[in-house]
């Protein structure tokens, strides 16, 4: 039976009120469903980060859970020596051998994207049994809004700013998922806080996953983009509609698409609203618009092509 | 059974680390400790550990899954050397900061640039305050006593801080010796059950490891850490000698060899020691009232006992095998003329830098040095302060 977010109400917050997250803010609403997509209890391990600094500011934590912060690129590391130690004492009959913990490390775009990277795929390649949730944001947000291999084409960032004779980041998006489903893991998505039951399906399954599974989600983030933040879940949904963050998984090697617009959005409609984009509607940089929608559809095209036979 | 076994040094860690048995062990394989992490894989693979043996991808991953671990409430140790742990260095504070008792065999090093294989102190001696206890060895036998003791140095309550034990690369890394191995059981007796404290696998007790401390708290803590560390010499000297009552072997903070009447003293770490004491006994049949001590604790830095052993010294020469660019002297140097600064009467201090990227270091260079401290003891007069050995200067 589909789970329904009434029954989802009733289960125990992990993490609980008083963070200090943005309004508007998509990492609590993510992790939210993320973390009661299992009834086993939880370890997480935390790159710095937003969701690390806004949930644990001595004497405080909103985790309601046993968590650990260490550094900002070993969250996958960190987890992976926990778990370590949690195989050594069952074996050693310290834990109960029916003793259940699922292991889990969390990070932005910046802590596994970028500097935690190389410690994500040593952690997988080992085939340590936990789930990595990357928040991807595009952005290093924590610190104020420094590009990241995350930031879209055309983006603006502190570290990339638009100007005079720049139209924002030139480059693309490092293609992070299809990286981490390249390592042959049992299971990796992409999953939007725009639908909840999608992302809370994935987590079930990422939960269950026998070896490593990674899901990354796109992280709305009014502070950053620049958009009114009552219009959150309306912009994540444009990502989808405009086929910029395809939601998809890779379940033992296969993709599958798991939504498909009706009608494909321009991806006008998603720059629009954000203010990280509003250089691109300036005189002079028409280019980049077409450079991105260009960028957009390829990848689409590319990401249909991929997906099973079987599931079209 | 104790045996006597030939061992180098890197041996004689993966052989204690064998017997010690960590819950979890983590490391990468470097120049010149590989063959540690090689001995316990293959200990390993043959079901003679029962810990769980991970080898990450970097050395930052090493100390990253030790610390993962030791917060999961169970023994861990590491081994690495020179770039590997520079690479670590962020993590050597958090394991540190977090007072996670991890120990990690260290087969020092010489750094980059340039680069080079062989030993020197640099890399340890970079890491000096970040907060880790300092054990050095002079050879294989040392090595592998101190790795034993230093899990009950590390886990001590009082304590709760991290231990490099640290082995001269190539020189006592990859040098034979016979080495006497404890018994399996006493040594398991020795080092006794593993304590956690705060554990993330206690599923009875929800806890946030490493939260984000800011002005009103930091402070606090970090001084709570160092505590830690003030507490380990009276836990060093128990072990030690504790050590001694059960294997036959007792340990203290330093050595101290033909210094009953000796008027000059080379204070000098790990393997050239060995070279030191040769020079030593040439010197005394000299006529010369010369003496060595040889540190084994570096951190905590043992100020008092080490000053009370040299102030009635004429002339002392500290040598290091690290340099601290732009510092008044080398790092041994400066903690031992800091150490006897509040005595009326102390000798004067003097100090080398030898043995850079494994330089070898030799009698001749020692009798050099002694020569140079009879002068001193003769004349009063310190001609250079600090000084190089056995290094061409043109």
């Amino acid at each position: 039976m589909a789970v329904r977010l009434k029954d989802l109400t009733k289960i125990e917050d992990k993490l609980v009120a008083g963070h200090g997250m943005c309004l508007g803010c998509g990492i609590p609403l993510i992790f939210k469903v993320i973390l009661r997509a299992t009834e086993d209890p939880i370890i997480a391990a935390n790159a710095t980060g937003c969701l690390e600094v806004c949930t644990t500011i001595y004497p405080r934590t909103a985790w309601n859970m046993n968590w650990i912060h260490s550094a900002f690129e070993n969250a996958a590391s960190t987890i992976a020596g926990v778990e370590a130690m949690y195989k050594s004492l069952k074996k050693k009959g310290q834990i109960p051998a029916d003793k259940k913990i699922k292991f889990m490390a969390m990070g932005g775009d910046g802590g596994t994207y970028d500097i935690g990277l190389q410690a994500l795929s040593g952690a997988v390649e080992r085939g340590h049994n936990f789930v990595y949730v990357c928040y991807d944001n595009n952005v290093y947000a924590n610190t104020g809004g420094q590009r990241s291999s995350a930031t879209p084409l055309g983006a603006s960032a502190t570290t990339d700013p638009a100007g005079a004779k720049s139209a924002g980041k030139i480059q693309g998006r490092k293609d992070l998922t299809k990286i981490m489903a390249a390592h042959n893991i049992p299971y990796a998505a992409q999953a939007s806080p725009a639908r909840w039951l999608d992302l809370y399906n994935k987590a079930e399954k990422a939960f269950k996953a026998d070896g490593p599974a990674f899901l990354n989600v796109m992280c709305i983030c009014p502070t950053e983009w620049k958009y009114e933040s009552s219009m959150g879940i309306r912009l994540a949904q444009m990502a989808l509609d405009a086929c910029v963050w395809p939601l998809y998984e890779v379940e033992k090697g296969k993709y599958k698409i798991n939504f498909k617009p009706k009608e494909k959005k321009p991806v006008l409609e998603w720059l629009k609203p954000q203010g990280r984009f509003r250089h691109l509607f300036k005189e002079g940089n028409a280019w980049m618009l077409e450079a991105i929608q260009k960028d957009v559809d390829k990848e689409w095209d590319e990401l249909l092509k991929m997906e099973a036979p079987a599931s079209k | 059974m104790k045996t006597l076994k030939p061992l180098n040094g890197n041996q004689t860690i993966a052989e204690a680390t064998r017997q010690v048995d960590p819950d979890v062990i983590a490391a990468y394989p470097i120049t010149p400790s590989t063959a540690i992490v090689e001995s316990i894989a293959q200990f390993k693979a043959d079901g003679l550990i029962t810990g769980e043996f991970v080898c990450p991808e970097s050395e930052h991953s090493a100390m990253s899954v030790c610390i993962g671990a030791a917060s999961a409430g169970g023994r861990v140790m590491t081994a690495t050397s020179s770039q590997g742990l520079a690479l670590m260095w962020e993590m050597l504070y958090i394991a540190a900061g977090l007072r996670l008792p991890i120990v990690a065999g260290i087969a020092n090093r010489a750094l980059s640039a340039p680069i080079n294989i062989h030993g020197d102190h640099s890399d340890t001696m970079g890491a000096r305050d970040s907060g880790w206890i300092h054990l050095y060895s002079e050879n294989c036998q040392e090595a592998y006593d101190n790795f034993i003791q230093a899990f009950r140095i590390a886990e001590h309550m009082d304590v709760r801080t991290p231990v490099f034990v640290g082995l001269d690369g190539f020189i006592i890394s990859h040098s034979v010796e016979v080495v006497q191995v404890e018994d399996d059981a006493e040594v398991k007796k020795f080092i006794g059950e593993y304590k956690p404290v705060y554990s993330l696998l206690d599923m009875s007790r929800k806890i946030t490891v490493g939260p984000l401390d800011f002005t009103d708290y930091y402070f606090e803590h970090k001084r709570s850490q160092i505590e830690g560390i003030e507490n380990a010499p009276a836990v060093i000297e128990q072990v030690g000698k504790e050590f001694g009552l059960t294997f036959g072997r007792p340990y203290g903070f330093f050595e101290e060899y033909r210094m009953e009447d000796a008027e000059t003293a080379i204070v000098v770490m790990s393997s050239a020691a060995g070279t030191g004491k040769d020079a030593v006994d040439e010197l005394r049949q000299e006529g010369l009232k010369i003496g060595l001590l040889k540190p084994r604790v570096f951190r905590p830095f043992p100020y008092q006992k080490m000053a009370e052993a040299l102030k009635k010294m004429k002339a002392v020469a500290v040598l290091d095998r690290a340099s601290s660019p732009g510092a008044f002297g080398a790092p041994l140097f400066t903690e031992i003329r800091n150490a006897l600064y509040d005595y009326a009467e102390r000798p004067k201090v003097i100090n080398y830098v030898y043995g850079l990227g494994g330089r070898d270091i030799k009698v001749e260079h020692f009798k050099e040095v002694g020569a140079k401290l009879e002068k001193i003891r003769k004349t009063g007069k310190v001609e250079e302060m600090c000084g190089y050995l056995n290094l061409r200067e043109s």
